[in-house]
């Protein structure tokens, strides 16, 4: 895997000749401030085999977002959610795959302050964007105070939703959609907890969101 | 328990992993980061039955980066030895993947496509082309030829029946539904040489190892599972299903790490369900409420291929007192994937039917339904003629009245409106089998004060880490903190499923008996010791209490376990736990119980139902966690409400196709449909059942809930509605 801060990106038109290997394309990955995120998880060293190489490149596009107030350039397969960025190129894996369809919450990020769901995203569309995800929400050791009232109020069994319910309630307060619980349960339902949280986790983003 | 102080046992601790879960760094299956991984995406059978009759995988091959697509045609045959330490079920024969070319249901994986990245092996999944030669599938339950029934009788039901007084005669069904854990259903493969490991969401280490190494032909210690978190199962995860077996094949031809995570749409039919039921029940009894005969007569589906039951049978023959009982339960095979357990399997259903005909029976006589059930409460299980071990339903019943307001209930149905909405009030009985199984752990306390103990569990959900955690610090007389509770690996000591409400049971007697073990090995050191401050106390005097052992009677008497290891060069003192199970002829009859209670309100015109508020009163034994067995019964409720309203796995009959897999239209509660619920346990504990006097309650929340639905809409309505979910059209 090569890092390339400033080297110009290297498009789908260069052609197989001239163009990435798959090695680059697939995660290539640079953060701004030296940190070179390991991208590679998903077998870019990995691939000296034949049978991959032969192939042609697969479309990809470059993007620079900002994760967790890293920065990040990226080349990816223009097909990659931003919810399969962050899982299988970033190593992020907190946002969750649920549904990889809308459906159930457990994917939410926010971009650029709003609530979203990553699985829908493609991440080619997010140039310059800002992600929050639940792993920028701590301040250090600190943790954000909805997921410390998530802790309090027992608001999770598995913890499979949870990271996808705490980004989305941190959405919700901030909405100021938290007013009363039937307003808190309206927006909060877009996220599917099966464990049967909802009861707790209405009290926990009461509890952040300075109502108790 | 033991004779320590309980400190950490029955306090309202919060989770342990909970810090791990709320900043996302608890890693679930698909989440471990194992170098070179490569993945793999499973092509489903476009057809409900019959053969492939060719495979093109050409415009698989040529896209970039896909490495192979594998299917019957090229895949390596499989021992696929038998594996009774399994939950296969023991007649039928489990699906052998790509093995032939027959396919048994619609979505039966029939081909997988690995390549180097998801992008890839998803598109490259989509270009393999099957075609097929296909028969019209058999897949609805109410025309299909049902196998020879199990049966049960005491006294003569059909008799009792001709010659009772009062008579409810009523069919009940009851929809298939889908766990739909949050998780998704994956596996990590890896091979080296003849080892394999695999990082799996299962909720039982052992069994996916024993299934893996039958399957595979290779020892049992040669394949190692990882599964430290689990994203929700509900029983899913209890058997090794044929796609964690497709992800180590994969990786075996490959000779690469592969990881496969079922999409969504695919959990619908790689991996079991809760058998949809067709169930007739009739009761029989005098002027009073008191009842003569109950007649069960239920069918309900499975595979072609594999015979799947569960415990449907118990709740109607230990529920009630009822001199003439007789079930008969069919099986129906259809060409559908196999079933299995979901959670208060056969009971969940099993109540249903019996509490929605209790309270038909209720209205019939004019009886109160809490009033009528008290009539018919048994002294002792009718069914093995043995004493219950506890049983404190009445107490259930009384409690919960009080607490929920049931003398606000209008007996008359269709009887409170407010506005548009109809309001009525429900209960219903629940009941779940206290199991228990042999299990093992270790127990490892170091010289510097801390310990780690290990069990291949699971936890997916209720707060196994937790409460093993709270039986260990209590029993080691330690803090919560000095304490490390690690299970979801198979090389680690073996306990049963995570299922069944039985790993406190099982796996935490094994802890305890572990942990006291380990204590009397240091308080033998020391009052042996002549430089302890013990020395020569009594050890049956001496308790331990944050990582300090001294006399009952005199806590300034004696030192701390660190003193003592290092004074005696001991670097580390050690136990393996174990749990022998229950005794082979049993002397009780075990059960843990709830009254559930539920008020709705519906539409007059719409049909809506509006679940307002519920109880549950759980008559479970002894509580080790209780602000997690708030969330186990919150949770269970919730998970009811589901059953009742809204979950319905729905098959097109024409060619076996699941119309609504995915979670958009196969509907589970979401937030704005849970509103108040309410859980209350009574103190107390089961000494009969197990050393820690537990009962279980993963299972026991969730029985019972639905019928409490069902019951409080015919209050409110006057309609009864015989069949599960309770949809907006049954009221119209």
């Amino acid at each position: 895997m090569s890092t390339e801060p400033e080297a110009p990106a290297p498009t789908p038109a260069d052609g197989p000749s001239s163009g990435p290997t798959r090695r680059t394309f697939i995660a290539t990955t640079s953060a701004v401030g030296g940190v070179v995120i390991a991208g590679g998880a998903i077998g870019g060293g990995f691939l000296a085999s034949d049978e991959a190489d032969a192939a042609p490149a697969a479309p990809a596009s470059r993007v620079s977002l900002t994760v967790n107030g890293t920065r990040h350039t990226v080349t990816v397969d223009n097909r990659t959610s931003l919810l399969d960025l962050l899982r299988e190129h970033l190593d992020l894996t907190g946002a969750k795959k649920g549904c990889d369809a809308g459906a159930c919450g457990a994917c939410t990020v926010l971009v650029d302050g709003h609530r979203q769901n990553a699985c829908l995203t493609l991440a080619v569309r997010l140039e310059g964007a800002k992600v929050t995800t639940i792993e920028g929400l701590a301040d250090g050791e600190r943790l954000h105070p909805l997921q410390q009232a998530f802790i309090d109020e027992d608001a999770f069994q598995c913890g499979y939703c949870t990271p996808g319910q705490i980004v989305s309630g941190v959405g919700c307060i901030k909405e100021g959609h938290t007013h009363s619980p039937e307003e808190i349960r309206e927006w909060m339902s877009g996220n599917i907890c099966r464990c049967g949280c909802y009861v707790k986790i209405v009290r926990a983003v009461e509890q952040a969101a300075g109502r108790k | 328990m033991s004779p320590q102080p309980q400190a950490a046992v029955g306090a309202p601790l919060s989770r342990v992993e909970g810090r791990l879960k709320v900043t996302g760094k608890a890693p679930y299956a698909a989440e471990h980061d194992i170098k070179g991984v490569v993945h793999a995406v499973i092509v489903d059978a476009s057809i409900g039955r019959g053969r492939i009759t060719s495979i093109d995988t050409d415009d698989a091959l040529a896209q970039p980066g896909v490495l192979k697509v594998i299917h019957h045609g090229n895949a390596p045959k499989l021992p696929y030895k038998d594996n009774p330490a399994s939950n296969n079920p023991p007649d039928g024969r489990r699906l052998r993947v790509f093995q032939d070319d027959k396919v048994l249901f619609h979505g039966q994986p029939v081909a997988v496509v690995v390549a180097t990245t998801l992008e890839a092996a998803q598109h490259g999944a989509s270009l393999v082309k099957v075609a097929y030669d296909a028969q019209k599938p058999s897949t609805d339950l109410a025309k299909a030829k049902a196998d020879k029934p199990t049966k049960y009788a005491r006294g003569d039901a059909a008799a009792a029946l001709r010659s009772a007084p009062v008579r409810i005669d009523a069919t009940y069904q009851v929809a298939r539904n889908h766990h739909n854990a949050m998780e998704p259903h994956a596996t990590i493969a890896r091979w080296s040489g003849n080892k394999l490991t695999v990082w799996d969401k299962t909720q039982w280490v052992v069994g996916t190892q024993t299934e893996l190494s039958t399957v595979f032909g290779v020892p049992a210690d040669s394949v190692r599972v990882i599964s430290p978190y689990v994203g929700g199962a509900f029983g899913s995860g209890l058997r090794c299903w044929p796609h964690t077996v497709v992800a180590a094949l994969a990786a075996r031809v490959t000779r690469r790490p592969v990881k496969l995570v079922l999409k969504r749409r695919q959990q619908y039919f790689n991996t079991g369900f809760r058998p949809s039921y067709e169930y007739r029940l009739k009761l029989g009894s005098n002027s009073q409420g008191r009842l003569t005969a109950m007649a069960h007569e239920m069918d309900a589906e499975t595979s072609s291929y594999e015979t799947f039951t569960e415990s449907v049978l118990f709740p109607g023959q230990m529920l009630y007192s009822t001199p003439n009982v007789s079930q008969a339960y069919r099986t129906v095979p259809l060409d559908v994937n196999t079933p299995i357990y979901m959670r208060g399997p056969g009971f969940a259903t099993a109540s249903f039917v019996i509490e929605s005909a209790m309270d038909e029976l209720a209205a019939k006589l004019g009886i109160d339904p809490i009033e009528l059930r008290l009539r018919n409460e048994p002294s002792e299980d009718e069914s093995k003629n043995l004493p219950f071990s506890t049983r404190r339903l009445r107490e259930c019943y009384t409690t919960g009245a009080r607490a929920f307001g049931w003398d606000q209930r209008r007996a008359k149905p269709r009887s409170r409106r407010e506005g548009d909405w109809l309001i009525g009030m429900g209960m219903a009985a629940g009941v779940y089998d206290t199991a228990r199984m042999p299990a093992q752990a270790r127990i490892l306390l170091n010289a510097d004060g801390t310990a780690v103990v290990d069990a291949a569990a699971s936890d997916m959900g209720p707060g196994t880490y937790t409460s093993q955690t709270q039986v260990a610090a209590d029993a080691l007389g330690l803090t919560m903190r000095s304490v490390t509770f690690r299970l979801g690996d198979s090389l680690f000591p073996p306990t049963p499923p995570h299922g069944g409400s039985m790993t406190m049971a099982s796996v935490g007697s094994a802890v305890l008996d572990g942990c006291n073990q380990v204590r009397r090995q240091a308080i033998k050191l020391a009052v042996e010791d002549r430089e302890s401050p013990l020395y020569g106390v009594e050890a049956e005097d001496v308790v331990v209490r944050g990582g300090r052992l001294h006399t009952k009677n005199n806590p300034v008497r004696g030192e701390t376990y660190k003193s003592l290891l290092s004074r005696n060069k001991r670097s580390h003192l050690e136990a393996k736990g174990s749990y022998a199970g229950p005794a082979a002829k049993e002397r009780h009859s075990f059960y843990a119980y709830n009254a559930t209670f539920a008020e709705v309100a519906v539409d007059a015109t719409l049909g809506l139902v509006r679940v307002r508020r519920m109880l549950g009163v759980y008559d479970a034994g002894r509580i080790i966690s209780p602000k997690l067995a708030e969330s186990q019964a919150i949770g269970g409720i919730t998970g009811g409400i589901g059953t009742a309203l809204l979950e319905h796995t729905v098959t097109d009959h024409r060619d076996g196709r699941i119309v609504n897999a995915n979670l958009a239209d196969y509907l589970v509660p979401v937030n704005a449909d849970v509103l108040d619920i309410q859980a209350i346990y009574l103190d107390g504990e089961d000494r009969e059942a197990d050393p820690l006097g537990v009962k279980g309650l993963g299972e026991v929340v969730h029985v019972g809930v639905a019928p409490a639905i069902a019951n409080a809409v015919f209050n409110a309505t006057g309609r009864r509605v015989r069949q599960l979910p309770i949809t907006a059209e049954a009221l119209l």
